[in-house]
Order: structure tokens, then sequence, then C-alpha cells
């Protein structure tokens, strides 16, 4: 079996892990949570064995590098990583409902990995730009960052559906943890992916420093990076120094993942002006 | 009322930032009056927007922005600084007893003798600890990570530095770039966008430039031998790849592009062969009469043709054009608008004047003061190559870097350590003592109330 074999596996391992936190959103059983947490487990032991495989076969191509070289190699990455900050979260603070809003995110980029007719996922060389051990930091440290914000993306979502329904009238948002939880939790994971976000942008820098020789471009990557980066540095001051939470503070996450969101796909359709093409 | 600016600041920043990723930064004045009209072109043009990241006024909010940290940071820091540095830190009783989360347990022995007990666990937690006498038995005080407050302005002094840095390179630093074909040397440099020339003070020789490729065909490395010249005597040689670059007294060589040398002829040395910001004089041939003449322009600058032939205006150089498949070096390539038609692309290798004959056109232009080649592909005895190299010259990366590593250090501190108090109350009973754990945080109150559980569980149980 290839790795992109027990990838796609993974994909549908992680479509059942999302199916088995929302049943239990919504029956309540907590046997259904239970699966969830163990088909989780199960996927990420799929997703980082499939990581490693594709590790081991760049090598018997001749070409071996470590599979974080393009869209589909991190999209791979970035569901392995949602899943496995979310099961620590899980864990420290004992409340499966969340994993409802959280393990859908990691299926979701991991189907568009797998079956998206625009991602080639073909073990290819590195080009030369790439041959640098700040390739695997660069990557490592954004995409933690990006999963963290994922996460507190999900969060933030829970906490307007619980604010919106205030008196408890649906038992579904009852379950939900509370409303003070569900802030903290976005505002530590914030915290968490604004560091990795920091340390994926300064790598990125010093990279392009030793392959370039200059650490900052102003190139539509960079400077999205950065405009994600002002906004979650906006949504910390807010919260430390002018003492926002709740709403807000949800409300800027979400804004914060959607710039995540055009950092790493959007920044690919802004136009150019070489439409007149080549002679 | 200064961090509503910062943050206002930072929006608007973000904000306008977005302008520079949809409107490509820095391309041809032509290629951008094409794309915009006439009214669009001249209102960029004037707010900047084609090179807006070193416009005034996104500079001028990068220079409020800084001010603002520095005075945002210089208002707290004062009142930072005497909380954080004390010599007998405070402990306030009654703002421990007030505290709403409060972890008790009894104790088997009087305060004075649960107090000898518990100091030094307490202590090898929080590293400060104190005694004092209460009113109603004793209470250890219990401290750490107090300068962990001062974490915060670690990051905003982050800030300044990269601006610092970013201002010092742009003000004694360079970007450059220079084509060297193999075997010969340069000591000059042409600087990116100005397009000036800049004397290195000694020679860089390319001895030899090599490609790689994949079985795909797709590039592998790209290799130049490069050997440093000081006064005619080498001093200093290394190949550099992509990612390797070479650094000789401050100057930084990176491997950047490469080309091949049209056959027989020699490269122009000191400077690169074309000036993009200078003079090209074409040449156009009627075709039909035979008759022939010169015009001088600069890129971007459209030029009326006489006889009705319309405008021609010159968009792009290109340093290693492509024609089916082959590489024919450096060209410019132009926009013909005859007065009764449609734009047509015009291609014109500098090393070969007869090719826009192929077009058929009414007009032959070529780029005339050219060293002219007979257009004969694939018949070469040997191909020689140029290497493409990207010189830069950055005094302030050393600060930029600073200003890395302290922004990693001082956002790990602020986000993930604070200053934690503790207050063991221990209050005499009349068989045992009853024993009070209450503790407090700057930072991670949730966190905090954990600890404060902990710490309880494991005296109770000593």
């Amino acid at each position: 079996m290839s790795s992109s074999n027990l990838l796609s596996i993974t994909t549908f391992i992680y479509g059942a892990a999302a199916f088995f936190y929302i049943a239990h959103l919504v029956f309540k059983k907590p046997l259904l949570g239970r699966l969830g947490t163990w088909t989780a487990l199960f996927g990420v032991a799929g997703n980082v064995a499939g990581i490693v495989m594709r590790w081991v076969e760049s090598y018997r191509l001749g070409i071996g590098h470590a599979p974080l070289s393009n869209m589909y190699e991190s999209l791979v990455f970035f569901s392995g990583t949602i899943i496995i900050i979310y099961l620590v979260v899980e864990r420290q603070y004992e409340n499966r409902i969340m994993g409802a809003f959280a393990t859908p995110i990691a299926f979701l980029a991991m189907a568009y990995a797998s079956m998206s007719p625009n991602i080639n996922d073909r073990i290819q060389p590195l080009v030369p730009a790439l041959k640098s051990n700040w390739l695997i930091a660069h990557v490592i440290t954004c995409f933690l960052g990006y999963a963290a914000f994922a996460i507190a993306f999900g969060m933030s979502l829970m906490y307007l559906f619980r604010q919106k329904d205030v008196e408890g009238k649906s038992s579904l948002i009852a379950r939900f943890p509370k409303s003070q939880v569900l802030d903290e939790l976005n505002h530590q994971m914030v915290m968490f992916g604004f560091l990795f976000l920091s340390v994926g942008i300064i790598t990125g820098a010093v990279w392009a420093n030793s392959a370039w020789g200059s650490y900052w471009s102003w190139d539509p990557k960079e400077t999205w990076s950065l405009i994600t980066w002002f906004i979650y540095a906006t949504l910390l001051h807010a919260r430390m120094v002018r003492g926002w939470y709740g709403k807000r503070i949800a409300y800027l996450s979400i804004i914060g993942f959607m710039a995540v969101l055009f950092t790493y796909f959007g920044v690919n359709l802004l136009p150019g002006l070489h439409s007149y093409g080549s002679v | 009322m200064s961090v509503k600016l910062t943050v206002v600041l930072l929006l608007s920043i973000a904000g306008t930032s977005i302008l520079g990723t949809i409107v490509p930064q820095n391309e041809d004045p032509a290629a951008y009056f094409r794309a915009y009209g006439e009214f669009v072109y001249r209102l960029f043009d004037v707010l900047g927007i084609f090179d807006m990241y070193h416009s005034w006024w996104f500079q001028f909010l990068l220079l409020l922005l800084t001010i603002n940290i520095v005075v945002c940071s210089i208002d707290r820091i004062s009142a930072t600084w005497k909380i954080v540095f004390v010599k007998n830190p405070s402990f306030n009783l009654s703002r421990f007893r007030n505290l709403s989360q409060k972890e008790t347990f009894a104790g088997n022995h009087p305060p004075k003798a649960l107090g000898k007990i518990y100091q030094p666990i307490v202590s090898k937690y929080f590293g400060y600890t104190r005694v004092e006498q209460t009113d109603q038995g004793l209470c250890i005080f219990a401290e750490k990570w107090r300068w962990t407050r001062l974490g915060v302005y670690a990051v905003h002094l982050s800030v300044i530095l990269l601006l610092l840095g970013g201002l010092m390179g742009s003000l004694f630093g360079f970007e450059g770039f220079v084509n060297i074909p193999e075997g010969e040397k340069v000591d000059s440099i042409r600087i990116r966008n100005t397009g000036k020339i800049h004397y290195l003070g000694f020679e860089i020789k390319c001895e030899d430039f090599n490609i790689s490729f994949y079985n795909n065909g797709a590039p592998k490395e790209y290799r130049s031998r490069l050997t440093i010249i000081e006064k005619d005597t080498p001093v200093y040689q290394k190949d550099i790849i992509v990612n390797d670059p070479l650094r000789y007294k401050g100057v930084n060589f990176f491997q950047s592009s490469y080309g091949k040398m049209p056959s027989n002829s020699t490269f122009k040395n000191e400077t690169p062969a074309t000036d993009p910001s200078g003079e090209i004089t074409l040449n156009f041939t009627n075709r039909k009469s035979g008759a022939s003449f010169r015009i001088k322009t600069v890129l971007g600058k459209p030029v009326d043709l006489s006889e009705g032939f319309g405008k021609f205006v010159i968009v792009e150089y290109i340093k290693a054009a492509e024609f089916r498949g082959q590489n024919i070096g450096e060209a410019y390539k132009g926009i013909l608008t005859p007065t009764d038609g449609n734009p047509l692309d015009v291609l014109l290798p500098l090393h070969f004047p007869n090719f826009d004959r192929m077009r058929k056109g009414a007009l032959v232009i070529s780029v005339a003061d050219q060293e002219a080649e007979a257009f004969n592909f694939g018949e070469r005895s040997e191909q020689r190559y140029y290497t493409g190299l990207q010189v830069t010259k950055d005094p302030g990366v050393l600060v930029v870097y600073a200003g890395f590593i302290m922004m990693i250090i001082g956002c790990y501190i602020t986000f993930f350590m604070s200053h934690q108090r503790v207050c063991i109350e221990i209050i005499k009973g009349k068989a045992k003592s009853r024993v009070i754990v209450t503790g407090t945080a700057n930072k991670n109150k949730m966190g905090m109330q954990q600890r404060v559980k902990k710490l309880s569980e494991k005296l109770a149980n000593l």
C-alpha cells in the first residue's frame, strides 16, 4: 500500500470520527463520544504512518525530502496537527462536545487534499529554492499555528451559538462547555497559535534571507501572513489591555481564521499583471 | 487611549496592506497603464500604490505604530518596574482572604510546627517564601516569576528592533544584481530598481556554472564557482547554490538566475549587458521600401511611428527569453498598435536583429547597437553560460535577528508564564489547625486555580 492510499483511508477515518463526535453531541450518548476519541486516535496513527511512509518513499525514488513541500503534504500535516491538538485539549478539559467543532475541520482539510483535482498527490523532487533545512522548521511551526487557530475558530463558533441561546432553550447547546471555558480556551489557542505563527514567519524570513538575501520582500504571501499576525495581535491587545472577552474576541478569532485561510489558499487567486502571457 | 490608537494602527496597516497584494508591485508603468486605464493609473501613481510598502503614507503608518509602541510601553513600564524590582515583595493578607476560591483542610499540628513542615515544600515550588504572624496563627506567602511581567516589553522592544534593523538596511545596505559569464570577472553590480552602478571594491569571478536536472526534467541544482579577487590576487573561493550564498566583507552573493551565452559574442563586462532603465535605440525597417529609421526610447515610453504605422512601446525586459523552447538570451517585449488594427506582441531578442522578420509584418523592428549573431539555433560548438547573482548588503540583519529571538522569547514569557502568588494561612484551632490555601496570578487565572488545588492536595497529604 502506498502512502497516498493510506492517507486516503485516513480521510475516511477522520470522517467517521467527525460523525461520531457530532452524533455524540446530538444523541447524548457517552459511548458515541468515546468512539469518536478512539476513531480520531486511530486516524492520527494512520496520518502519522502515512507521512512517515511518504518520507521513506521519497528516498526510494531517490529524491528524498521531508513530506512538507507542497499543498498536498501541508494539508495532510495540517489535518494531523488539528486532531492532535484537539485530542490534547479534550483530555485536559474532559469534554467531548468540542470534537463536533474541531474534527470536521481536519476531515475537510484532508478530504480537500485527497479529492480535489487541483491538488497533486505525487511525490515531486524539491526545486533548488526549497532545498533547505529551514523548510521543515518553517512548515511545521506555521501549521502548528494554523491548527491552533482552526481550533480557536471552532471554539469561537461554539461560543457564539451559546450566546445566542442564553436561556438554554436548545438542549443541544446546553451541553456545550460553559461560555467562560470556551472563551478562555479560544484565548489560549490564539496565544499558542500566535507564538507559532510568529516563529513560522521568522523562520520563513531567515530562510528567505539565506536563499535570496532579503528577509522581507512584501510578496502577497508574506504580506497576508503579516495581516493575519496583525489581526491576532489586535485580539491579544484587546484582551490583555482593554479586557475584551466573549463575543468580540470570538468575532476577532473568526476574522483571524479567515485571514489564515486566505493566506493559505487565497493568495494563489490574486490577479497578476502578466495576463498577456508569453509570446 | 494610546492602546486604542495602536489597535487602530495595527488594523489600518493590515487593511491597507491588502491593496499591495491585489495590485502587483513594481511592475512596468506601461503594463499598469494598460491594466487600469489612465485615470486609475494616475491616481495610484500619485498615491504610490505601485510601490505602496515604500510609499510615504505607509512608512508614516509604520512610524506612528513605532512611536505608539514606545509611548505606551514607557507609559506602563514605570508602574511595572516598581512592582518587579522590590526587595521585599509585599503581600496583602486581606486580598488573599477575599479570594473566592479557597482550598481548606485540617492540619494535625499547631501552626508553628505546620509552618516548619510546609515552608520547604512551598519553597521548592515557588522559590521565594516568607512566614508572617497573623492574629489567628501564621501564614506563608510565596511567589515566583515576578519578572515575567516584563515579558510584554521584550515583545515591544523586539518590534522596535525589527523596524530599526529594516531602517538600517534601507539606509546603509543595497540590493542589486549582476550577470557574470563563465570565466569572466566583474568589479561592480547594478542596484535593483534604480539601475545605478555600484562598485564593490573587489572583483568577483565566475569560474564555472553548472545546472543539473532531475529525471523528470525539473531543475535540481544551480551551482556557480565564484572567486573573490583583491588586487589581482584570488583570496577566497566558494561554490554557491541556492540557499548557500557566498559572503565576503558584508556583501552576500546569492545564486538567483542563469542564462546561456550567445556563442562567439563576448559579454560586455563591468555591467550587466542591458540596462533596463536606460535608453534603447530601436531600428525600424519598412519591408516594402527597405527604408529604415532609428528612434531612441526607454522602457514603457510609447513611440509614434511615421507613415501611419501606429505606436510602439517596449513593455518588458526579459533576461532569458524563450522561442520555441530555445533560450534566445536577452530580449525586449514590445507592443505594436497599428493605426487600424489590434495590438500585437513583438519579441525583440538583443542578439538576433533579424528575428522580427519572421513576423512578416510591414515594419521590421530590431534593437540597434547590439552585437548581431547569425540566426541559427542548435549549431553552436559549445555552450557557455552566465550566472545571475543577487548581490546584497544589509548591516541591519543582525539587529533584525536579535529582534526575532527576542520576540519568540518575549511571546513565550508573555503568554505562558505569569507572576504567581500563593498564601497558606494556618489558623490555630482547639485540636487541629485549619489550613487555607489561596493563590493569584496576573495571567491565566484558570490555570492558577488548578495549581492552588494541587498544592493544597500535596500539603494535605503530608
